[in-house]
C-alpha cells in the first residue's frame, strides 16, 4: 500500500515536473519580444501526438497492474462465506462492536494485537464508513449491503477512527477508537465485557434512560443507544452527558431530559460505577 | 426590462445566463467563506452542525448547477453562432426557456431557507440520509424539485446548441473546421442530453419516496440505497466533464491567439474530447470504491478511470506545444490560461491517484478529495472562465477590461487559490474527513486549516477584484474595436458588441482560421496545406 502510494506520488511529481518545466520554458523562451518576426505557423506533428498518446497509455497500464496487485493483497473475502470475527455496526452517531461471544462495545473497540480479524461492517440507518487510517482501508456500511475488511494491528496502542461517509448532523462527532492490546489482556477484557452491569436505580428508569440504553453485557434486542454496561471504563464525561447531551454533541438523538439535580447525581453516580 | 425577459437573441440570453450565474457565484462564495471561518480552528462553535450541513449542501449545489453550468452554457449560447458564422441559435425560444428554467429552479432551491431549512443531505443527497426518516425538514424536497427544473434547462439549451452546430454553420465551415470551443460545446451538449435524465429520474424516485411513501431506497422494505448512487453518479461523473470540456474549449481558443500560432494537433484535441465523453460514461463507480461491490466490478471501473488520463494528457501536451515556438503575449487572459495548465494538471494527477483503488480506499471522502476537485473545477474550469471573461469581454461589451487590475486580480487569485486548496491535500493525508463541521485538535489539523481559511480570504479578495474590474471596465473601459486581440475566429469579424444581426454578410469559410486567411491572403491555412 505504502509502495503504491509513494510510487504514484513520485510518478505524479515527475509528470508535473515535465509539464511545469515545459510551461516555464515556453514562458521564458517564447515570450513576445518587440520587433520579433511572427512565429512560424506549425499545425501539429503526427509523430509527437502519437508519442504523447502512447506513452501515457503505457504508464497507465503499468499503474493498473500495480494497483490491482495491491488491491488483491488488501481485499477481504466479500461473499460472507467465512464468519466474521467482529461485527461493526455504524449508527447515527456512534459505533457498536459485536464480538463472537455476544459481548458488545461502543465507540472504544478492543482488538488483539497481531491477529487478522475479518470484520463485517453494517448499518441499520444511513450509510456510514468505517475508517481507521493506520489499520485498514475504508469500507462503507450500507443498509442492506454489508462490507468486509481485514482489521489488524501490529503494535499495541490506541488508533483513531472516524466515519468517512457523511451521515447527518453529527458526522463530525462520529468518531471512535480501536484499542489493540496483547491477546491475554484482550481475552480478559472480552470476558468482563460480557458481564451485565449492576441493576439500575429508580431514577434511571423513571427518566426513561432504559428506553434506549441497556446495561446488559450481552444484548439480543436492537437498542437505539449504546449499551452502558461498562460505560465507566470508557473516556467519557458522564456528568455532562446525563445533564446536557445536546451541548456535548449538538444534534445527537438523545434529548436534553432536564433532569432534577437529584436524579442527575443519582444517574451519574450509578453510571460511574459501571466499570 | 421586457426586452430582456422576452428576448430571443442568443447574445442577450447568453449574457443573462452569465449575470445570473455571477450573482449565484457570490452567494456560493459567501457560503464557502462561512464554512472556512467555522473550520479556521479546531472545535469552534461559530456555526452549528445543522447550519453547516445546509451550507455545504447549498455551496456544492449552487456552484455546480447555478454557477459553473450556466456560465459555460452562457458562453456557449453567446459564442457558438458568432463562431460558426450564424445569425442565431436553433429553437431560440427553447434556448431562452432553458435560462429561465434554471433561474426558476435556483429560486425554488433558495426558497427552502424560508420554508423550514435548506437541504442538508449534501449536493449528492445519498439515500437513505436524504429520505424523510433522516432528513425531515422540507429542504431536500425543495432541493429535488428545484433541481428538476434546473436539469431541464441544460437539456433544452443542449438540444438547441446541437442543432445550431449541426445545421447553422456558415458555408465552408465543415465539422473539421469549427473552432475547438464549438467542438467541445457540441460534445458537451450531447453528454448533457444523455447524462442529466439519469439525475432527473433519481430525483423523481427520491420525491416519490419522500412524498408518496415510495420504497425505492428503503433497504428494510425491499428497496436499495445503492440504486441512488448508481443513478446519481451515472449522471455525476459525466457531469464533471460537462463542467470541464467547454473550459478546455476556451483554453483551446485563447492559447493559440496569444501564442500567435494555430492549435497544435487540432484533430487530436477534438477527437480526444470524444474519447473523454465516451469514457466518462464508464467510470461512475469510482465514486463508490468504498462500497462492497466486489473486486471484478471495481477493477473494470478503475481501469476506465485511469484511461481518461490519456486523452486529457493529449490536450495538455497539445496546448503546451502550441505555446512552444510561439510569440506569447501575456495578457491577463493568457496568464489565466497558462496558470490553468499547471493547476489543472495537479487536479488531473491527483485524480489518477484516486483511480488506483487502494489509494482511493484511504483518500476518498477526506479533504484530499476536496483539494482534488477544487483543482479541477476552480484551478481548471474557473481559471478558464476567468481567461474567457478577459478574452471575450471586449466582444460582448465593446470595452476592454482593465489590464492593471487584471494582473492584480490574477496574482491574488493564484495565491489565494493555492493557499486555500493545496494544504487540503495534507489535511486529507492527516486523516481529516470531508463534510465535518468541526474537528478535534489533532497534530497539524489546526495549523493547516488556519492556512486554508487565510487563503480563502485572499481568494475572496481576488474574486472581488474581478467583480470590480468587470463593473469599472463596463462603464470606463477603453474602446475595444472589432478585433482587439488580432484573433482568427469569426466572432472577431463583426462589431463589438455585435448588432442584433450578427453578420451582415455571412462569410464563406475556407479553413480553421477564417480571419487569419482574410488577413494573410498570401499564406492562408489552405494554401500552406494545413488540414481541414
Amino acid at each position: 500500500m505504502a509502495a503504491l502510494f509513494f510510487g504514484i506520488l513520485i510518478l505524479a511529481a515527475l509528470i508535473f515536473a515535465v509539464v511545469a518545466g515545459l510551461v516555464i520554458y515556453a514562458i521564458l523562451r517564447y515570450r513576445a519580444r518587440a520587433g520579433a518576426a511572427a512565429p512560424r505557423q506549425t499545425f501539429g506533428s503526427r509523430r509527437m501526438e502519437i508519442v504523447w498518446t502512447a506513452l501515457p497509455l503505457l504508464i497507465v497500464c503499468g499503474l493498473f497492474v500495480l494497483s490491482a496487485r495491491t488491491m488483491a493483497s488488501i481485499e477481504a473475502p466479500q461473499n460472507g462465506l467465512r464468519a466474521p470475527e467482529l461485527v461493526i455496526v455504524g449508527r447515527q452517531w456512534w459505533w457498536e462492536a459485536r464480538y463472537s461471544n455476544g459481548a458488545m462495545a461502543a465507540n472504544e473497540i478492543h482488538i488483539p494485537v497481531g491477529r487478522k480479524l475479518l470484520v463485517r461492517v453494517e448499518s441499520p440507518d444511513v450509510i456510514h464508513d468505517f475508517w481507521v487510517p493506520e489499520l485498514a482501508r475504508k469500507i462503507d456500511a450500507v443498509p442492506g449491503t454489508p462490507g468486509y475488511i481485514w482489521l489488524e494491528a501490529d503494535h499495541a496502542g490506541t488508533y483513531l477512527g472516524a466515519c468517512a461517509e457523511f451521515c447527518g448532523a453529527q458526522h463530525a462527532g462520529h468518531r471512535f477508537q480501536v484499542i489493540a492490546e496483547p491477546e491475554a489482556a484482550f481475552d480478559k477484557w472480552l470476558a468482563a465485557q460480557a458481564v451485565d452491569g449492576a441493576a439500575p436505580p429508580p431514577a434511571y428508569l423513571a427518566n426513561k434512560c432504559a428506553d434506549c440504553h441497556s446495561v446488559a453485557g450481552v444484548e439480543t434486542r436492537i437498542m437505539k443507544g449504546p449499551t452502558l454496561a461498562h460505560v465507566a471504563s470508557r473516556t467519557i464525561d458522564l456528568a455532562r452527558w446525563v445533564r446536557t447531551p445536546q451541548a456535548v454533541k449538538p444534534g445527537v438523538l438523545m434529548p436534553d431530559a432536564h433532569l432534577s439535580e437529584a436524579d442527575a447525581i443519582a444517574i451519574t453516580e450509578y453510571l460511574s460505577s459501571l466499570k | 426590462m421586457t426586452d430582456w425577459i422576452f428576448s430571443l437573441d442568443h447574445k442577450r440570453v447568453g449574457r443573462l445566463y452569465m449575470v445570473v450565474a455571477l450573482v449565484f457565484a457570490l452567494i456560493g462564495g459567501l457560503e464557502a467563506m462561512a464554512m472556512r471561518a467555522q473550520l479556521a480552528l479546531p472545535n469552534l462553535k461559530f456555526i452549528g452542525p445543522e447550519l453547516y450541513n445546509q451550507l455545504f449542501t447549498m455551496h456544492g449545489t449552487t456552484m455546480i448547477f447555478l454557477v459553473v453550468m450556466p456560465l459555460l452554457t452562457g458562453f456557449g449560447v453567446y459564442l457558438t453562432p458568432l463562431m460558426i458564422g450564424a445569425n442565431g441559435v436553433a429553437f431560440p425560444r427553447l434556448s431562452a426557456l432553458a435560462c429561465w428554467l434554471q433561474l426558476a429552479g435556483g429560486i425554488l432551491l433558495y426558497a427552502s431557507f424560508f420554508a423550514g431549512g435548506a437541504p442538508d443531505a449534501g449536493w449528492f443527497a445519498y439515500a437513505p440520509l436524504s429520505e424523510k426518516a433522516f432528513s425531515a425538514s422540507p429542504g431536500v424536497d425543495y432541493w429535488a424539485a428545484g433541481l428538476l427544473l434546473v436539469t431541464a434547462g441544460p437539456i433544452c439549451s443542449a438540444i438547441s446548441l446541437i442543432v445550431t452546430i449541426a445545421a447553422y454553420r456558415a458555408q465552408g465551415m465543415t465539422m473539421a473546421r469549427v473552432p475547438l470551443f464549438v467542438w467541445m460545446t457540441f460534445v458537451t451538449s450531447i453528454m448533457i442530453v444523455f447524462a442529466l435524465p439519469a439525475l432527473a429520474a433519481a430525483l423523481i424516485m427520491l420525491l416519490a419516496d419522500r412524498q408518496l411513501n415510495g420504497l425505492f431506497f428503503n433497504a428494510v422494505r425491499g428497496g436499495a440505497p445503492l440504486i441512488w448512487q448508481h443513478y446519481f453518479w451515472f449522471f455525476g461523473h459525466p457531469e464533471v466533464y460537462i463542467m470541464v470540456l467547454p473550459a478546455f474549449g476556451m483554453i483551446s481558443e485563447i492559447i493559440p491567439v496569444f501564442s500567435r500560432k494555430p492549435i497544435f494537433g487540432y484533430g487530436f484535441v477534438a477527437s480526444s474530447t470524444v474519447a473523454i465523453a465516451f469514457l466518462s460514461y464508464g467510470v461512475w463507480v469510482h465514486h463508490m470504491f468504498a462500497v462492497n461491490l466486489g473486486p471484478f466490478v471495481i477493477s473494470i471501473f478503475s481501469a476506465a478511470s485511469m484511461l481518461i488520463a490519456v486523452p486529457t494528457g493529449v490536450k495538455i501536451f497539445s496546448w503546451i506545444a502550441t505555446m512552444l515556438g510561439g510569440s506569447i503575449r501575456f495578457t491577463t487572459a493568457m496568464l489565466f490560461a497558462t496558470a490553468f495548465l499547471l493547476e489543472f494538471t495537479i487536479g488531473g494527477l491527483s485524480g489518477v491517484a484516486f483511480a488506483a483503488v487502494p489509494v482511493d480506499w484511504q483518500m476518498t471522502d477526506t479533504y484530499f478529495v476536496v483539494a482534488h476537485f477544487h483543482y479541477v473545477l476552480f484551478g481548471g474550469t474557473a481559471f478558464a472562465l476567468l481567461a474567457g471573461a478577459y478574452y471575450w469581454f471586449p466582444k460582448m461589451t465593446g470595452r476592454m477590461m482593465d489590464e492593471t487590475l487584471g494582473k492584480w486580480n490574477f496574482w491574488i487569485v493564484v495565491l489565494g487559490f493555492n493557499l486555500t486548496f493545496f494544504v487540503q491535500h495534507f489535511l486529507g493525508l492527516r486523516g481529516m474527513p470531508r463534510r465535518v463541521y468541526t474537528y478535534p485538535d489533532l497534530p497539524w489539523l489546526g495549523a493547516l486549516n488556519l492556512i486554508s481559511t487565510f487563503g480563502a480570504g485572499i481568494l475572496a479578495l481576488g474574486v472581488l477584484l474581478f467583480c470590480v474590474n468587470l463593473l469599472v471596465s463596463l462603464f470606463f473601459g477603453a474602446e475595444a474595436g472589432d478585433d482587439p486581440w488580432d484573433a482568427w475566429t469569426l466572432e472577431w469579424s463583426t462589431t463589438s458588441p455585435p448588432q442584433a444581426l450578427n453578420f451582415k454578410n455571412v462569410p464563406v469559410v475556407e479553413g480553421r482560421r477564417p480571419l487569419w486567411d482574410a488577413k494573410h491572403p498570401e499564406t492562408t491555412d489552405a494554401s500552406v496545406g494545413a488540414a481541414g
